[in-house]
This record gives C-alpha cells, sequence and structure tokens, in this order.
C-alpha cells in the first residue's frame, strides 16, 4: 500500500550538484542580514546630531559696535565664534608674512572676504583638542604673534589667527559666512 | 579544573543535596573561593589587591545605582542636580564622596594589581588571557571612569569631554565626523551627556562580566605566586577558604580604613576644584587636566609638539597614549624569559622599579601644565616607556643570568623562614 518511493528531501542534490538546503541556508543568511544591517545602521546613526541641533546652524552677528582692534565672541552650533576688527597694523603684519612658511599656509585674502579683510571671523576653538584660546576679550594674552593663545597645550595664532608655534596642525576654522550689509553677517 | 587534591564538595543537608542535583551553586562557590580551590600558600599582601578591586567595583555599583536616583542628566540642571545630591539628598555627600573617591581607589588597587603583576610575571604563560582580560577591563574602568566625570558638568567635565573625544579628530579623513557623532553635536551637549550617563550606567556591568571571565581564566592555572614557579604537590598550597579568604579580609578591612578617611576627612583631594565651576562652553579653563589616575596617559598625549614623518604631532600623541596601553597586550610575548618572578631575575628587577619611577614621574609631568620642563622630561619618558617595551625586556629576557629557582614553592618557604626541613635551593631549569 504505502509507496516504497523515497520523498526527495532538502538534503538530495540537484542536477547542479548543490543541495536545496544550500539555497536555504543562503537565502535565510541574505535575508536576516538585509534585515540586521539596517537595522544596526539605525542604532549607529541615531548617535549623529539630531534634527533640532542640526536646525540651530545659523545665527546673525552684529558688528556695527566693534571698533578697530576690538574682538566680538558668540555662540554658534554650541562653539564659540571669534569675530575681530583688525587694526591696520594688523593687517600689514598678516600679509608680511610669506604663507609659503606657514604650518597651515593660508593668506589674509583666504581667511577673509574680499573688500573687507579688517574682519577676521573664525571658529574659537583650537585645532589641538578644541579649548577656547585666550585673546578675543580686552586684556587677554595673544601670545607670541599678537593674535589668540590658546592656554591648554600653548599653542600661538598669529594676527590672522593662523598657527605659528605650538601643537596645533591647523588654522582657526573660518566657519562659512556672508555679509548682509557691511555691519552684519550670517554665520553658516 | 583544579588540582587533584582539592576537596570535594559534599552537601551536609538534605536541602544541600537537593539544590546540588538542581543547581549547585554552592558547589561552584566552594570550588571557586572555597576549600575546594587550592591555593599557593605563599601570597604576599600584593594579592590583595585582586579581590580590593572587585570590592571597589562592587562600591561603585552600588553607590551609582543610588546617585542615579537623584542625578538628571539634562545640561539645564546636571551641576544643580549634583549639588541637590550634596545639599538637599539624605546622606546624599556621603554617597557621591564615596562614589568620586571610590573611583580613585578603583584605579589605586588596579594599578598596584597591575603592577604586581608585572613583578612576579603574572602575564607569562599559562596566564596570558588572564592578563589580557585584565588590559580590557582597564580600558572599560578608563572609558567608564571618563564618562562619569562628564556627567558632573562642571568645567573640568565640560573640557575634558571636549579634549578626549577631540582626539578622534586626530584620525585622518574620518576624524571630524566620528568626533560629531560621539558627541551628537558640535560640542559637548545635551545629547553628549544623555548618552554618556546611559553608557555610564551600563558599562560597570560590562565590566563585571570581563571580570567573571578574567577569574575564570585565573582558576584554570589557578594563582601565580611570589616565586613564580609552579604548584608542584599537596604541601605547596592551602585551600583558599578559610585561609585567604581571612588574609582577604583583613585586607580589606585596611583598605576600607583608608577609604574612610579620605571620604570624610578629605574627600576633594584626589579631585580636581575646578570642577565646582558650572560648564561654560565659551571659557576654557586656564589648565586642563584629568584626574589623576589618567595623568601618565595625558602626558604620553602631550609629549608630541611637532610633526614627523609626515603624520601631525596631534596624530602622533594620540596614537602614543592609545599604544602605550595596547601595548601591554603584547607583554607576554615580549618578555620571553621563562623565569616568571623578578625575584629571581636580578637585571630585570631593577629594571622593574626603574619603570615604576618612570610611570610614576610620567603621572607627575600629565598633572602639570604644558610648559618646561614638563613637556621635555615627558618626551624622554615616554621614549623610556615604550623602550621599555620593546627594546629592553625582549633583549633583556634573551640575555640575562638568572638566579636559581627554588625545587618548590614549599622549599621556599621553609628556606625563607629558617624551620627546620627545607633543603637548600637547587638549580632547576624553568618550567
Amino acid at each position: 500500500m504505502a509507496s516504497e518511493a523515497r520523498q526527495a528531501t532538502a538534503d538530495d542534490l540537484t542536477p547542479g550538484g548543490e543541495r536545496r538546503r544550500d539555497f536555504l541556508y543562503v537565502a535565510t543568511a541574505a535575508f536576516a542580514g538585509a534585515g540586521v544591517v539596517p537595522v544596526a545602521w539605525s542604532l549607529v546613526n541615531q548617535m549623529n546630531p539630531s534634527a533640532d541641533v542640526l536646525a540651530l546652524a545659523s545665527i546673525d552677528l552684529d558688528l556695527s559696535a566693534v571698533q578697530e582692534g576690538q574682538a566680538i565672541k558668540a555662540s554658534w552650533r554650541g562653539k564659540p565664534v571669534f569675530a575681530r576688527h583688525l587694526t591696520a597694523a594688523e593687517i600689514a603684519e598678516a600679509k608680511k608674512v610669506d604663507a609659503a612658511s606657514l604650518r597651515d599656509p593660508q593668506t589674509l585674502a583666504d581667511r577673509t572676504k574680499p573688500g573687507n579683510e579688517q574682519w577676521l571671523i573664525t571658529l574659537g576653538v583650537c585645532t589641538h583638542l578644541g579649548c577656547v584660546p585666550l585673546g578675543a576679550a580686552e586684556g587677554e594674552v595673544r601670545g607670541d604673534f599678537g593674535g589668540y593663545f590658546c592656554p591648554c597645550h600653548g599653542s600661538h595664532y598669529d594676527t590672522a589667527a593662523r598657527i605659528r608655534k605650538g601643537p596645533a596642525p591647523k588654522n582657526l576654522e573660518v566657519p562659512p559666512y556672508q555679509f548682509k550689509s557691511p555691519t552684519s553677517v550670517t554665520i553658516g | 579544573m583544579s588540582f587533584p587534591w582539592a576537596k570535594e564538595y559534599k552537601p551536609t543537608s538534605a536541602v544541600g543535596q537537593w539544590m546540588d542535583e538542581r543547581l549547585p551553586l554552592p558547589r561552584f562557590i566552594f570550588n571557586a573561593l572555597g576549600p575546594g580551590y587550592p591555593t599557593p600558600k605563599n601570597l604576599n599582601a600584593f594579592y590583595n589587591f585582586g579581590v580590593l578591586a572587585g570590592v571597589a567595583l562592587v562600591i561603585q555599583i552600588i553607590t551609582g545605582v543610588v546617585l542615579a536616583m537623584h542625578y538628571a542628566p539634562n545640561v539645564a540642571i546636571a551641576f544643580d542636580s549634583v549639588e541637590h545630591i550634596m545639599r538637599d539628598v539624605n546622606g546624599g555627600w556621603m554617597i557621591r564622596y564615596m562614589h568620586a573617591v571610590g573611583a580613585s581607589f578603583f584605579f589605586g588597587v588596579v594599578y598596584i594589581h597591575i603592577f604586581r603583576g608585572l613583578y612576579y610575571g603574572s602575564y607569562k604563560p599559562p596566564r596570558e588571557m588572564i592578563w589580557m582580560l585584565g588590559l580590557v577591563i582597564f580600558l572599560l574602568m578608563m572609558a567608564t571612569a571618563f564618562m562619569g566625570y562628564v556627567l558632573v558638568w562642571g568645567q573640568m567635565s565640560f573640557w575634558g569631554a571636549q579634549v578626549i573625544t577631540g582626539l578622534f579628530s586626530a584620525l585622518p579623513v574620518v576624524g571630524t565626523s566620528i568626533q560629531t557623532w560621539l558627541l551628537g553635536g558640535f560640542s559637548p551637549d545635551n545629547a553628549t551627556l544623555n548618552r554618556f550617563f546611559s553608557l555610564h550606567y551600563l558599562l560597570p556591568f560590562v565590566i563585571f562580566g570581563v571580570i567573571v571571565l578574567h577569574v575564570w581564566a585565573l582558576h584554570i592555572p589557578g594563582s601565580n605566586n611570589p616565586t613564580g614557579i609552579d604548584v608542584k604537590s599537596e604541601a605547596d598550597t592551602v585551600p583558599f577558604h578559610p585561609y585567604y579568604t581571612a588574609k582577604d579580609f583583613v585586607g580589606l578591612g585596611i583598605y576600607l580604613i583608608v577609604f574612610s578617611a579620605f571620604v570624610f576627612f578629605m574627600p576633594n583631594s584626589l579631585g580636581e576644584p575646578d570642577n565646582y565651576i558650572p560648564a561654560n562652553p565659551l571659557s576654557t579653563p586656564a589648565h586642563i587636566v584629568p584626574e589623576w589616575y589618567f595623568w601618565p596617559f595625558y602626558a604620553i598625549l602631550r609629549a608630541f609638539t611637532t610633526d614627523f614623518l609626515g603624520v601631525p604631532a596631534k596624530l602622533w600623541g594620540v596614537i602614543a597614549m592609545f599604544a602605550s596601553i595596547l601595548l601591554l597586550f603584547l607583554l607576554p610575548w615580549l618578555d620571553t624569559s621563562p623565569v616568571r618572578s623578578n625575584n629571581y631575575r636580578p637585571l630585570s628587577r631593577i629594571l622593574f622599579w626603574v619603570f615604576v619611577v618612570v610611570a610614576l614621574l610620567l603621572g607627575v609631568c600629565g598633572g602639570k601644565p604644558a610648559e618646561e620642563p614638563w613637556v621635555r622630561l615627558s618626551q624622554v619618558l615616554t621614549a623610556y616607556y615604550f623602550a621599555h617595551f620593546l627594546i629592553i625586556l625582549p633583549i633583556v629576557s634573551k640575555l640575562e643570568k638568572t638566579k636559581a629557582l627554588p625545587g618548590s614553592i614549599s622549599e621556599a618557604v621553609l628556606a625563607k623562614y629558617g624551620k627546620g626541613g627545607g633543603a637548600a635551593p637547587v638549580a632547576q631549569p624553568a618550567e
């Protein structure tokens, strides 16, 4: 009555020399992988800046009250921004230096906007390990080159906020900004 | 596994019998910490520090869980919630001081535990895995301590977070993205504080898990001992309980007395006063320093001041700092001497103490401002630190003429204490 013929199983070889079970393994692993990867990525990506943090990405700065030789501090993306009104002497000092001889070769023109080279706007974040350099507020040490000085590990920046001495690898970063009027800028 | 002469667990009551057949937990403890674990009989006080480290972790977990009931991980109120714990929560000041001082003490006992392992060659075969798991615990401790320190959200918390996450920005190409990812923003902020709180709560339990592995691996060959030679017979061992349980309790008593002296009489002596100033993202403290237990590594980080081989100074510092610990994973293979204990290695013993002094001096440099002479001294000491492991130790372990090892632990003990019956030490090839 009962058929003597064996049921085909997943372990039988196909004419191609593979087992059906091999296909099942590969398909299961591929399907699980396709599920795990996006879940893992979302677990990693949740640590990136959230929408509200990114939304605070631009600020307006009024420069009208900043006299020559003064600087103001503002906060942009939780980081300090320095806006310095350079004096003629500081501009001359910055231009005198051969940019090619610097650790991070940039001229003053590279670091300011055309026609507004008296406005030096940089992040107040030392490129070494992220401390806030001194020199923006009245009476603070401005280092050996008359710009900014980072007290944490002794980085000296010049009047164009370029790294001249100490461990920092780069000049103080110039954030993206535009002049909205001769005395106001939008940063970010 | 244990030695063949280990006592066997025999349940004494019907309940014990019932339990043993269903969940043999009493048997497990008997074999791990009880009379069923024969231990070399010559362990000195330095062998207390593993247990003390375990106790220190338990103190941190208990006080930490309690502190978390009162702490608020939000940048607006984190600092104030810590002061709330100090002033308003019943006994909160004591619990917080136990936690803060406890962190220092945890590192203190772990450093002694590590140096004990270095001196007696406890990292050598067959104990390499114990050593490496210990280093994993050490790395986890560093991460945990750093994140816990940030939670206070004082000036040193904030700027510590800035500097330490800034280390990752030294990596080429992806560095800045990694820093932003770690912080959850462009500078340490609420997202940073929240994730650090979450991880600071998690990691101690991970440490606990790795300690289980560390102790499991220890129980395979059993403890090393001050002679560094293997256990040969039952005469070389005593049962862990009551001998070492009693000894560990004595050590624990002394530890808790010293710990209490700090908690009650000088709770802030090990901390940085600047951290009692609330975090201010627009003003850097004049002198950023981590807690004392990170000073040697901070000194290595800051020792690199010029670019060379096309690699920026900043990246060198970061590489060197991580390498200074990762290097220790290779120690069992860098030190090839067949003799474990420095008691029988005259040259290596001197070098050990030189290394202790170098490590301590690196600590001093790390706590000072980045000025001369500390920068130059850090550079010399950092060079020696790496030379010790990569050049000096491998050469010395090949060339050194070691002293004759005693025939057995018993023989060494009897020779030392002059009791009759001990034969003079016999020269014997190393294990």
